[in-house]
């Protein structure tokens, strides 16, 4: 068993829950951990040594919003000292050229800045803060200091419409890399998700627009998509397979498989505080309890494709279907898979009538969704 | 499209070469040269190293083609042109050079 374990090869280290941005989307748990629980640089220090040494090449700082940190500059340094390519997810915010200048010399490898649409008004909405312009002033500082910079979109119905602005704006900055990811369903954006959710419509004019565009930048700017879930055939390969590729440390040090991990009722996280980062990967029950194969069930247990997608995503099996052990939802071949399908065609319905011909770009709604925004920890 | 011969490749922003533990099991002290990238990690070993080893600005496309001739002077010299000429398309691909003239 011990062998059949691959190491890890990426560490999401979620520096903080404190973020000045309230996206109704947020990736972070709706239970945020305080500040005074977060752990010091020292101790993420201790655990880049620990993670370089079980094999991780890549080390993800984020949060929340990792400049929220003051020590920052300190854990790039020690990221890139211990060995580890070190990338840095950020809204920009709040950020400063002499900041910026000195994130670099301590070794950040790449920035992916966040931008919530091309947009003010949808941006400054969504993210419930006045983040767009700063994004802007800080795209323009990125052209004078040698690091890697991918502008990160989180798509929704909202912002979808917005693709070609979005890429002029790469193409108009250093970046050479342009993530369109379309929000996964977890979380505050599973609150938001009648919002959120593209017409099918507007999700396969996006496809057929980037399938193009990413012809044309090839060798300038590598565009990569992510299409929301609920639209594909089958599921997507969560965090490449539970307990395979990723790790990620909260706020306060609990190791989890992925981000969501925590709303699957009966499982217990173990602290880095307490215990070896190599040892929980190998030996914790979370780390075990959906690695492999063996918890799967019917159809997954015998599908072909179960050591392509690993039965999808747990968490969303959990969402959607109340069982974590469950074929994930999304999946065509999911005895739930219908359940998935009323929300679409209750959406769609709406949205695109019948018969409407090539359709419009969305209007703009007159009337703000009522958002649930994230808020701050305490 | 191919890469221009007389251009200098060079490893883009965020993009570098790093030596790690090959393998904690074998005693031996094997390095392992890997291309670390955002989001990306290749495992580079025998003609790809050699490829991005010169990957600094300096060797034109012309000069490594040359290098790897020799280096490999048993295989069949176009063979060995056909294969760098993919390999830097795939990097190319990847965001991971710049070619600068």
């Amino acid at each position: 068993m011990e062998n059949s374990i691959s190491n890890p090869l990426a560490l999401i280290a979620e520096l903080t829950h404190r973020c000045p941005l309230h996206c109704v989307y947020c990736s972070n748990p709706l239970e945020l951990q305080a500040r005074t629980s977060e752990l010091s640089s020292e101790v993420w220090s201790g655990i880049f040594r620990e993670a370089a040494e079980a094999g991780v090449l890549q080390a993800d700082l984020t949060g929340g919003e990792p400049l929220a940190r003051t020590d920052i500059v300190d854990l790039v340094r020690a990221a890139r000292d211990a060995g580890l390519y070190v990338n840095l997810i950020t809204s920009g915010l709040p950020m400063d050229e002499a900041r910026l200048a000195a994130l670099v010399e301590a070794g950040l490898d790449h920035i992916q800045l966040s931008f919530q649409g091309a947009r003010e008004n949808i941006a400054n909405e969504i993210s419930g803060a006045l983040s767009h312009s700063q994004k802007l002033r800080v795209l323009e500082w990125l052209k004078s200091y040698r690091v890697a910079v991918t502008l990160n979109f989180v798509i929704h119905r909202r912002n979808i419409d917005q693709l070609q602005e979005m890429l002029a704006l790469a193409e108009s900055s250093s970046a050479t890399r342009i993530e369109f990811a379309n929000v996964q369903y977890y979380g505050w954006a599973f609150a938001n998700r009648e919002n959120l959710l593209p017409t099918r419509q507007q999700l396969d004019r996006s496809v057929e627009f980037l399938n193009r565009e990413q012809e044309r930048l090839q060798g300038r700017i590598r565009v990569e998509f992510v299409v929301p879930d609920y639209y594909a055939k089958y599921p997507k390969r969560c965090m490449g397979g539970w307990g395979r590729k990723l790790m990620l440390i909260t706020p306060h040090g609990d190791a989890l498989p992925c981000h969501a991990a925590q709303v699957i009722p009966g499982l217990s996280f173990e602290n880095v505080k307490n215990r070896g980062l190599r040892e929980i990967w190998e030996q914790s029950a979370a780390f075990q309890k959906f690695r492999g194969e063996g918890w799967m069930q019917e159809p997954c247990k015998t599908c072909d494709r179960r050591g392509l997608d690993f039965g999808g995503c747990r968490c969303q099996a959990l969402l959607l279907a109340g069982d974590a052990s469950a074929t994930d939802p999304v999946c065509s071949l999911a005895p739930l898979r219908p359940k998935v399908d009323a929300i679409l065609a209750s959406l769609n319905l709406i949205s695109d009538p019948v018969g409407a011909g090539p359709a419009p770009p969305a209007p703009e709604p007159v009337t703000r969704p009522s958002w649930l925004y994230r808020p701050n920890p305490s | 499209m191919p890469p221009d011969l007389q251009s200098r490749p060079r490893l883009a922003a965020g993009c570098r070469l790093a030596e790690t533990p090959a393998s904690r099991t074998n005693g031996k002290d094997d390095r392992q040269h890997t291309l670390l990238m955002p989001e990306r990690a290749l495992r580079l070993n025998g003609p790809s190293l050699q490829i991005v080893q010169r990957c600094d600005g300096k060797h034109t496309v012309q000069q490594i083609i040359s290098d790897l001739q020799m280096i490999y002077s048993k295989a069949e010299p176009h063979k060995v042109e056909q294969d760098i000429l993919g390999y830097l398309a795939l990097l190319q691909k990847e965001r991971a050079l710049d070619f600068e003239l």
